[in-house]
């Protein structure tokens, strides 16, 4: 018997055959522990769902009221008796979403250059900068409101500073990257012709990071609109004060009101969120 | 000939220097349509400003009471909760990885149905794209609450909840990069007898389970972060201790716990970074 090529590569498979199974089992295996440990930590039981289920389908029945066709304005209109309100606290859900977005934002770039490790900043400053950032995200928004509840009272004001801090930290993480990922020699050019540090940043850095920085704020509007209607679980202002009552108290029939219109506010922004940062790419593919 | 080349770079200099001049000062059309743009995005700032209530008094009397509560918060305490706070966390933990799973499980077939490639009848797979979405448009919070309501406080509710939102997102990426998948291998089988199933396990799987993965991991991260604040609303995990100590001003009970949650995102982060490396050796 004389070794053929094929015999050694029979054998090489084999063995590599043989480490993978191992490493496979052995990935298995942890992954069964994990399961076996989340399963009893997370109490999860599916007994429990089956037994809720009854409760689950009372809930989205008496969401929805009785419509009758014949009477289905007046139905609706006794359906949504609260739409004034809960309009006016949709919007102001919005708003709380759109002013935190817009200065968490802003501060977030600003500080986004001194995080930048190629922008000239000191190495302590780009240290400090990040870690004040890496609070100010890790902190979960609804946990910053709770704390500025505190100082601030009820009311929008500490969901908005909420929202605001907790954009800051994601933007200028976010933010930071797209800079470090930049073209130099546009900031050679400036220096050379005796531009300051704005110069370079406004002139060289801006026209290449703008059309990520939109997209992004863009995107991170979509997530603080979401937000934003949860605040009020906690006081912190919007429409979710509202919700948290009508859940808890069980009244089923407001409940499903305002659920329909914070799903569809949620759905019109994700929709105008889409098209904007289309026409927006639209128009940078344009130039370029 | 050559006058002609010349000619054409001559007036290509021009167009070049109109770009820059127009660069340094804008036609007049342009500036006007800029000036608009600023200022009616500075009006709606300004409006929403006030509309949510940043424009008040209040914003510089409670900044005394902000600092000491970030004075507070400074020294962390309530040691003797630790064990407490750490099985909280670990609630938590457990929530979220159980809600990916569970999403992600459900999330095949589901972005099956979604994806153009694998499911040809149009307006049935736009509706499971539509709807899809909609379990992503309400915040894990309010889907915390209802299931909180049905099945009873405890961490399952808040399982339940990253499981539904999540079912969404992962059935929307898996989607999209079954579509971004390349149609031959699945053709291929196809045309040598394989079945539907057949195509998909060979033809379609292999090409997108790196996607699937890393998307999976994705989640995983953020629904560690979104789980600490389940509690809230009574569906498990550290939150709920968190924002009970928030709200009798305990801020050295709080600052410990929030320590405690950055180490365990962190290291969920780097546990999810380590196995995208080991399993699809990318980054």
């Amino acid at each position: 018997m004389t070794s053929t090529p094929f015999d050694s590569f029979s054998h090489e498979w084999r063995k590599r055959r043989a480490a993978n199974l191992r490493q496979g089992s052995l990935g298995g295996l942890l992954l069964l522990v994990a399961l076996a440990f989340s399963l009893y930590v997370g109490q999860f039981d599916l007994w429990r769902l089956i037994t809720g289920l009854p409760r689950i389908t009372e809930f989205l029945g008496g969401m929805v009221p009785e419509l009758h066709w014949a009477t289905l304005d007046s139905d609706l209109a006794e359906w949504f008796w609260g739409l004034e309100k809960w309009l006016a606290l949709l919007w102001t859900t919005l708003m709380m979403a759109l002013f935190g977005t817009a200065a968490g934002t802003a501060l977030g770039s600003a500080l986004s250059f001194l995080a930048a490790r190629n922008l000239g900043a000191a190495p302590l400053t780009v240290f400090l900068v990040r870690r004040v950032m890496e609070i100010a995200r890790s902190v979960p928004d609804l946990v910053w409101a709770l704390l500025f509840l505190f100082a601030f009272g009820l009311g929008p004001l500490p969901g908005v500073l909420a929202i605001g801090l907790h954009t800051l930290g994601a933007q200028g993480k976010l933010f930071a990257e797209v800079n470090e990922n930049i073209d130099m020699a546009p900031l050679e050019g400036i220096r050379a012709s005796g531009g300051t540090w704005l110069d370079e940043i406004r002139l060289g850095v801006l026209p290449q990071v703008l059309p990520n920085f939109t997209s992004y704020s863009l995107w991170r509007f979509e997530l603080n609109v979401r937000t934003a209607t949860v605040m009020g679980f906690v006081g912190a202002g919007g429409i979710g004060m509202e919700l948290y009552q009508a859940i808890s108290l069980n009244y089923f029939s407001d409940a499903g009101a305002i659920l329909i219109l914070v799903f569809l506010t949620v759905a019109l922004i994700d929709m105008f969120s889409e098209w904007a940062r289309l026409k927006l790419a639209g128009i940078s593919s344009d130039h370029a | 000939m050559a006058f002609n080349e010349q000619n054409k770079a001559s007036a290509e200099q021009e167009t070049r220097s109109q770009d820059l001049l127009n660069l340094v000062s804008p036609p007049r059309a342009d500036r006007l349509r800029r000036l608009a743009f600023w200022l009616v995005a500075a009006a709606l700032l300004g409006y929403s400003a006030w509309a949510s209530g940043v424009i008040s008094l209040k914003l510089f009397t409670g900044l005394p009471k902000l600092g000491d509560a970030f004075l507070m918060m400074l020294v962390p305490s309530g040691f003797q909760h630790l064990p407490e706070f750490l099985w909280a966390l670990m609630e938590t933990v457990a929530m979220a990885f159980l809600g990916t799973l569970l999403a992600g499980l459900m999330a095949i077939p589901l972005a099956l149905l979604c994806a153009r490639t694998t499911f040809p009848i149009r307006i049935l797979q736009f509706g499971f794209r539509r709807f899809s979405d909609s379990l992503r448009s309400l915040d894990y919070l309010i889907w915390a609450l209802i299931f909180v309501r049905a099945i009873g406080l405890g961490p399952f509710a808040g399982i339940l909840a990253i499981a539904v939102v999540d079912l969404g997102t992962l059935a929307k990426l898996y989607s999209e990069a079954i579509d971004n998948a390349s149609r031959k291998p699945s053709e291929g089988v196809q045309a040598a007898g394989g079945t539907w199933l057949d195509s998909i396990r060979l033809g379609i799987l292999p090409q997108v389970l790196p996607n699937i993965l890393s998307a999976t991991l994705y989640m995983w991260e953020s629904n560690t972060r979104s789980a600490t604040i389940l509690g809230i609303v009574g569906a498990g995990g550290i939150g709920y201790q968190l924002a009970d100590r928030l709200r009798v001003y305990e801020f050295g009970q709080a600052s410990l716990m929030i320590i405690l949650i950055i180490i365990a995102v962190a290291s969920i982060d780097s546990l999810s970074g380590f196995l995208r490396r080991r399993l699809i050796g990318r980054q």
